[in-house]
C-alpha cells in the first residue's frame, strides 16, 4: 500500500486544526488509513487502495477536517471556463483512446511543491493508473505551450524529442529502448503500429503518454505559475475522476482551475467535470448493516464528516474525485467510520447452529496417531518443490509434474507429485542429526486429470520413512501393516519395479480393493542424490483407499 | 612444569558411607581399590583390564560421589621428530661423517666426503663444526682425516643415540630424565628436527577421605546389581542389599513420536471454531481465477492477479468455468454491478477468468461455500483452516505458503455489532480478554475492519486479523440475493510466532529434526 509522507505544519494549516498528538494518531487510524509515525515535522500515513484521492497532503487534510468536524461536507471548487481546446485525432482510438485535460493557474510553486506534486503523480500512477497501464498524468509549464493541444498517435519513426532526464534529442524507439522510463514502461506501447502522443499547435510534441514528458515543454519548473494538465488512457470516466483528483488537490495548494474543450472525433466534452454524482441512501438499509439506530439527522450530520452533502430527500451528493462508491453500502461504511469504530458494542446473536468436522480431516488425525505411536516424526513441506527433486533425483526422469509459470523462488517451480522424495530432501537435510530418523507426512499431492475442473487432481497421500543402519523392508512392511490392522483395512502387495527402489524389494500397495502406492527400499543410487549415508526404506499411500469402508 | 587444577571441591557426600559403598557400580567397584595404589589414568587402565572410557566413566562417578578428587597433570614429554626418525634408521650425520672418513687413511677433500656420506649441506656444515669441536677430525689445507679420537668416538654408541633410541621405544617424560638423558637433550634440541618436546596432559585421581575408608570396605560381595527372574523366584534378595542408584544423575536423551507443531497449533484453532458451532469448509489448493477472484468482485486488472503476486500454473493453464448461471451474474457485477451496484465497468473476460491459480486466500472457499448453499440451511457458520500461496521471495518475514484461517456467519439478520460480538468471542477463546476495531480495506468486504487484540503479557495490541461484512456484488452472484455475510479470518504464522518465539518465519516449515523433536507441546487450550 502507498504511504503519503504529510509535512505536519502545512497539514495542520490545511486541516484548520491542531489535536494534541494522541488524537491525531487515533483519529488518522479511526479514518481508515493506517499511521506508520508521527514525529514533530512529519507524518507518515498508509492510504488503502480505495482511496487515491487521499493521497495528496491536500486530499488527505480534506478527508481530515471534515472526520474531525472542523470542515464537515462536500467542498466546492470554482471552475472558470476556458476556450482552450484539446483535439483528439481519431487515430489515438487503437492505442490509448481518452484523455481528460484541465488548465490550473496561479500556483505559487517552490521547491518542496514541486516534489510533493511529482509524488502525488507517481503514487496515482502506481495506483489507480495500475502502473500507467489504466491512466497516465502529464503536467506541464503552460507557458512554454501555444493552445490548442493535439492528441493523436503518430508512427514511431516520425515521433522525436528530448524527454526529460535526457541530453538529447531521441526517437520513439530510443526512448523505449534506452531511456529508463522507456524501458520500465514501454511493453505498455509494445506492438502498436503508431505511439500516443500530445502537441502543441506550433507542432512540439509535449509527450509520449504514458511513458515521458519533453524535456523543453513537459518540465515544471519554480518559475511554473500555469499548468496544463492531461490524463489518458482507456477509460473516460477513470480518467476525469483521476484530473478532479489532481486539480482538487492543485486548487488546494492555492491554484485557480480552468476547464478544457475536448475535441473529440464524435462529440465535445468539457473537463474537469466537479459535479457531484448522486445516490440515494436508505437509512433503514444503513441501520440493518450496522446493527444501529439511526435518525435522519444523524446520518446527514455522519456523512458530512465523510465529505459527503445529503439533500433533503435523502441523495448523497459524492465529491467527484472519490472513485470508491460503487454501492450504497459503500455509504454504510463511510457512516461506520464516521461514527466511530470504536464506538460499536459487540452483540453476540443467538443462532442455531451445529459444528461440523471434514470427516478426511479426523481421519487424517487417526492415522497420524497411529504413526505417531509408532515413533514417527511428522514433517510438515512447502506443496511447491523443485521438480528435479520429483524426477531425476528419484531416477524417474519422465515424470510429469505440474509447472508453476513464474515462481520468484526459481528452487520451488512446481506443484509435488509425491511426497516422499519431498521426505527424502527433509532427510536429507538433517544428516547431521541422531539417527534413527523415522518420519511422515500427510499431505496433498497433484497430478494432471481430465475430471476436474482445473484439471488438477489434488489427493491426500502419507508417505512414512524410516533411515537408520537397520533400517530394511521389513521395518517400513511392518509399519504398513500395523497401520492397516488399525484401520482394519485389508491390503496386498504386488512385487513391482520402480527405479526409485531396489529391485526385488519394492512393491505396488493395493489397500481395499484399490491401487494405493508403493512400499520398498530406496535405492543406493537415488539415496547418493540426496546425500544419504544409510538405508531408507519406507511407503506412500493414497489416504482415499484406506478411509473406504469406515 | 607441573600444574594441577582440582576440578572439584570436596565437600561432604549426604549419604551415610556404607550407603555410599552401596550405590557404587560395577565399574566403580573395580576401579576404586585400585585407587589405593595408582592415580594416573594410563596405570589404572592397565591394572583395572577395563577400557579408557570404563575407567574414565568409573573415575567420574567416583569424583561425583565425592569419594576421588581428579585432576589434571600437564608433562613434558620428549619424543623423535621426523629427521630423528630418520637418523635412528641411517645412523647421526656425524657418525656417517666419520664413517666415510675412516674408510679413507688420507683423509678426503670435502667434496668428496659429501658423495660418500650422502649428507645434504646442512647436515654436512653441522657434522664439521661439531666434530671439529670434540676434535674428531683435523683439516689440513682442504683435506680432512679422522683423528684418534674421532676413531674412538666413531665405535661406540654416543649419549645422543643412546637417548634417541630410548625415547624411540617410549617418549620420556623431561623431569625424569638422567644426568646423561639430560645432556643428549640439550645437544639435540639445538638440532633441526631430531626431536620435539610436547605438553601432554594425564588425569589423576586421589582418594579422599572418605573415599580411601570405602575404599577399604568389602565392595560388591553382597549387592545385586540387576534383579532376575531367579532372584525373584527365589527370594535371593533376602539377605542381600541392592545398588543404589544415583537418582539425579543426568540420562541421555530419548525422543518420542509427535507431530509437527504447526499441525497443533492448527487443532488448536480448528477447536475454537468447532466449539462456536461453525461447520467446516474444505477444499483444492489449485483453483480457477474465476472463483479465486471473480466471484469475490476482484476486478481483472488488479495488481494482485498479476503474476509478481500470485502463482499461476503452467500446465494446465486454464480450467472449467462453473454453472453458466453464476459465470453470468458474476460478469455482470464486475461490467455493470448487481444489486444496486454501479460495477466495475470494464469487460469481463470469461479466459481471464479460467486462468488457474494456486488459491491466494481460503476466502476462495467461502465463495464456493456461498455458491453451493440452498435457502433453507441459512443462517449457517462455516469456518477452514488452510493454505494459500503467494508468489513471494522467500525470507525471514515471508513465506510463499502458509495457513489462513478463516469464517463467514451466512444471517440475513446479522450486522456489523454481530461482528464484532463474534470477533469478542473468539478471540476471547484464544485467551485476549480485550479486541478493538479500525477501518481497513479488502476488495470483497465493506465495511472493512482490522482487528487488533490486546496481548496482556506484553502490554501491546496486536493486529491479528481482518474482518467485514461480504459486498452485495459477492454475496448476490452467489446467493442469488444480498444477504449479510459476516466474514473475518486471521493469519496463522503470526500466532505460531508468538508461541513459540521463532524470529524467523521460515522456521515453520525447516523440518530441522531436532527442532521438531525438542519444541515445546502446545499446550495451549481453548478459554
Amino acid at each position: 500500500m502507498p504511504t503519503v509522507k504529510l509535512n505536519r505544519k502545512v497539514f495542520e494549516k490545511l486541516v484548520g486544526r491542531k489535536l494534541p498528538e494522541q488524537e491525531l494518531k487515533h483519529k488518522i487510524s479511526m479514518l481508515g488509513t493506517d499511521l506508520e509515525s508521527v514525529d514533530k515535522d512529519e507524518i507518515n500515513v498508509e492510504v488503502f487502495p480505495n482511496r487515491p484521492d487521499m493521497l495528496s497532503e491536500q486530499g488527505f487534510a480534506r478527508a481530515f477536517s471534515a472526520f474531525i468536524g472542523e470542515k464537515p461536507g462536500i467542498r466546492k471548487y470554482e471552475i472558470k471556463k476556458s476556450n482552450a481546446q484539446v483535439i483528439i485525432d481519431k487515430s489515438v482510438s487503437e492505442v490509448r483512446p481518452y484523455t481528460a485535460c484541465a488548465i490550473v493557474r496561479n500556483l505559487k510553486i517552490d521547491d518542496e511543491k514541486i516534489r510533493e506534486i511529482i509524488q502525488l503523480q507517481e503514487k496515482l500512477h502506481v495506483t489507480y493508473g495500475r502502473n500507467r497501464k489504466k491512466a497516465a498524468i502529464g503536467i506541464y509549464p503552460l507557458e512554454k505551450i501555444k493552445l490548442p493541444i493535439h492528441y493523436k498517435a503518430l508512427p514511431p519513426n516520425q515521433i522525436k524529442f528530448r524527454p526529460l532526464e535526457a541530453s538529447r534529442e531521441m526517437t520513439a524507439e530510443e526512448i523505449l529502448n534506452e531511456h529508463p522510463t522507456g524501458k520500465e514502461y514501454g511493453h505498455l506501447l509494445k506492438g502498436k503500429k503508431a505511439y500516443p502522443v500530445f502537441l502543441d499547435s506550433s507542432g512540439s510534441i509535449l509527450s509520449m503518454p504514458p511513458i515521458i514528458n519533453s524535456a523543453l515543454t513537459g518540465r515544471v519548473t519554480e518559475e511554473t505559475t500555469d499548468v496544463f494538465i492531461e490524463c489518458s488512457g482507456h477509460d473516460f470516466e477513470v480518467l476525469s475522476t483521476l484530473l478532479n483528483m489532481i486539480v482538487t488537490a492543485l486548487a488546494d495548494m492555492g491554484g485557480s482551475i480552468e476547464s478544457m474543450e475536448l475535441k473529440y472525433p464524435d462529440k465535445n466534452i468539457v473537463t474537469p467535470d466537479l459535479t457531484p454524482k448522486k445516490m440515494p441512501i436508505d437509512i433503514s438499509y444503513a441501520e440493518k448493516k450496522l446493527g444501529l439506530k439511526l435518525s435522519g439527522e444523524e446520518v446527514k450530520r455522519l456523512l458530512e464528516r465523510m465529505g459527503y452533502f445529503v439533500d433533503s430527500s435523502f441523495n448523497v451528493h459524492i465529491p467527484a474525485y472519490r472513485a470508491d462508491i460503487l454501492h450504497p453500502i459503500d455509504l454504510v461504511e463511510d457512516i461506520a467510520i464516521a461514527y466511530g469504530f470504536d464506538n460499536f458494542s459487540p452483540e453476540i446473536p443467538s443462532i442455531a447452529s451445529t459444528a461440523k468436522q471434514d470427516r478426511e480431516y479426523g481421519l487424517n488425525h487417526k492415522a497420524a496417531s497411529v504413526l505417531t505411536g509408532l515413533g514417527f516424526q511428522e514433517t510438515s513441506s512447502y506443496h511447491l518443490t523443485g521438480s528435479e527433486q520429483q524426477t531425476e533425483r528419484i531416477l524417474m526422469p519422465d515424470e510429469e509434474v505440474i509447472m508453476l509459470s513464474s515462481s520468484v523462488n526459481e528452487e520451488y517451480n512446481s506443484l509435488r507429485k509425491r511426497l516422499f522424495p519431498v521426505l527424502l530432501d527433509v532427510l536429507s537435510r538433517n544428516r547431521h542429526h541422531e539417527y534413527p530418523h523415522r518420519i511422515f507426512e500427510i499431505g496433498s499431492v497433484f497430478s494432471k486429470s481430465s475430471k476436474t475442473e482445473t484439471g488438477v487432481n489434488e489427493e491426500t497421500n502419507l508417505a512414512v520413512l524410516n533411515a537408520s543402519l537397520e533400517t530394511s523392508f521389513t521395518e517400513a512392511k511392518q509399519q504398513l501393516d500395523a497401520l492397516m490392522r488399525a484401520f482394519d483395512a485389508e491390503y496386498k502387495l504386488e512385487p513391482a519395479n520402480y527405479p526409485s527402489f531396489i529391485p526385488g524389494r519394492c512393491a505396488e500397495i493395493e489397500i481395499n480393493g484399490k491401487k494405493a502406492g508403493i512400499i520398498g527400499e530406496i535405492h543406493p543410487a537415488v539415496l547418493q542424490n540426496f546425500d544419504l549415508p544409510v538405508p531408507v526404506a519406507g511407503f506412500e499411500i493414497r489416504l482415499s483407499p484406506l478411509y473406504l469402508n469406515l | 612444569m607441573h600444574s594441577r587444577n582440582s576440578t572439584e571441591s570436596v565437600q561432604d557426600n549426604p549419604l551415610k558411607e556404607s550407603e555410599i559403598a552401596d550405590s557404587l557400580s560395577p565399574l566403580e567397584r573395580k576401579v576404586l581399590p585400585l585407587l589405593t595404589k595408582y592415580t594416573l589414568l594410563s596405570e589404572l587402565v592397565q591394572h583395572s583390564g577395563l577400557q579408557q572410557v570404563e575407567v574414565m566413566r568409573a573415575l567420574q562417578w567416583l569424583s561425583n560421589k565425592k569419594l576421588i578428587t581428579l585432576s589434571t597433570e600437564e608433562k613434558e614429554i620428549v619424543e623423535l621428530a621426523e629427521n630423528g626418525k630418520a637418523y635412528l634408521e641411517k645412523g647421526l650425520p656425524e657418525k656417517r661423517f666419520l664413517r666415510a672418513l675412516s674408510e679413507a687413511e688420507k683423509g678426503l677433500p670435502f667434496k668428496e666426503i659429501a658423495s660418500k656420506s650422502g649428507l645434504e649441506k646442512q647436515e654436512l656444515n653441522a657434522s664439521l663444526g661439531l666434530l671439529k669441536s670434540r676434535g674428531a677430525i683435523e683439516i689440513d689445507r682442504g683435506i680432512v682425516s679422522i683423528t684418534e679420537q674421532g676413531k674412538a668416538l666413531l665405535s661406540k654408541q654416543t649419549l645422543e643415540e643412546k637417548f634417541l633410541q630410548a625415547i624411540a621405544s617410549e617418549p620420556k617424560e623431561t623431569a625424569a630424565l638422567s644426568d646423561e638423558e639430560k645432556y643428549a637433550l640439550d645437544t639435540l634440541k639445538k638440532r633441526q628436527g631430531i626431536i620435539r618436546i610436547v605438553l601432554r596432559k594425564e588425569k589423576i585421581a586421589t582418594l579422599t577421605e572418605t573415599g580411601r575408608k570405602i575404599s577399604k570396605m568389602d565392595l560388591g560381595a553382597n549387592t545385586i546389581e540387576k534383579l532376575t527372574p531367579e532372584i525373584i523366584k527365589k527370594g535371593l534378595w533376602k539377605n542381600k542389599t541392592f545398588r543404589r542408584f544415583d537418582v539425579q544423575v543426568n540420562v541421555p536423551k530419548i525422543n518420542f513420536g509427535r507431530r509437527h507443531f504447526i499441525n497443533e497449533a492448527v487443532d488448536y484453532v480448528r477447536r475454537i471454531w468447532i466449539e462456536m458451532g461453525f461447520q467446516e469448509m474444505t477444499g483444492s489448493l489449485v483453483q480457477t481465477s474465476f472463483w479465486n477472484f471473480d466471484a469475490l468482485f476482484t476486478a481483472q486488472d488488479h495488481p494482485v492477479r498479476e503474476m509478481q503476486d500470485t502463482f499461476f500454473i503452467e500446465n494446465p493453464d486454464k480450467g472449467k468455468l462453473p454453472d453458466k448461471k453464476i459465470v453470468a451474474a458474476v460478469k455482470k457485477a464486475h461490467e455493470h454491478g448487481v444489486s444496486g451496484s454501479r460495477g466495475w465497468k470494464y469487460k469481463w473476460s470469461q479466459e481471464e477468468a479460467k486462468r488457474n491459480v494456486l488459491r491466494t486466500h481460503t476466502t476462495v472457499l467461502s465463495a464456493r461455500t456461498l455458491a453451493a448453499l440452498s435457502k433453507e440451511k441459512i443462517p449457517a457458520k462455516f469456518f477452514s483452516v488452510g493454505k494459500c500461496f503467494r508468489n513471494e521471495t522467500l525470507d525471514y518475514s515471508h513465506l510463499f505458503e502458509f495457513y489462513q484461517v478463516e469464517g463467514i456467519v451466512v444471517d440475513p439478520n446479522a450486522n456489523f455489532r454481530h461482528l464484532l460480538g463474534y470477533l469478542t468471542e473468539f478471540f476471547k477463546k484464544m485467551g485476549y480478554e480485550k479486541i478493538r476495531i479500525r477501518p481497513a480495506y479488502f476488495p470483497y468486504t465493506e465495511p472493512s475492519a482490522e482487528v487488533d487484540v490486546y496481548d496482556k503479557k506484553h502490554g501491546r495490541w496486536l493486529e491479528l486479523a481482518g474482518a467485514g461484512i461480504f459486498r452485495p456484488e459477492v454475496v448476490a452472484p452467489l446467493l442469488g440475493e444480498d444477504i449479510t455475510v459476516l466474514a473475518w479470518g486471521l493469519g496463522f504464522p503470526r500466532i505460531i510466532k508468538e508461541y513459540y518465539n521463532f524470529d524467523d518465519i521460515r522456521e515453520l516449515y525447516r523440518n530441522d529434526l531436532k527442532t521438531l523433536r525438542e519444541v515445546k507441546l502446545w499446550t495451549k487450550q481453548t478459554e
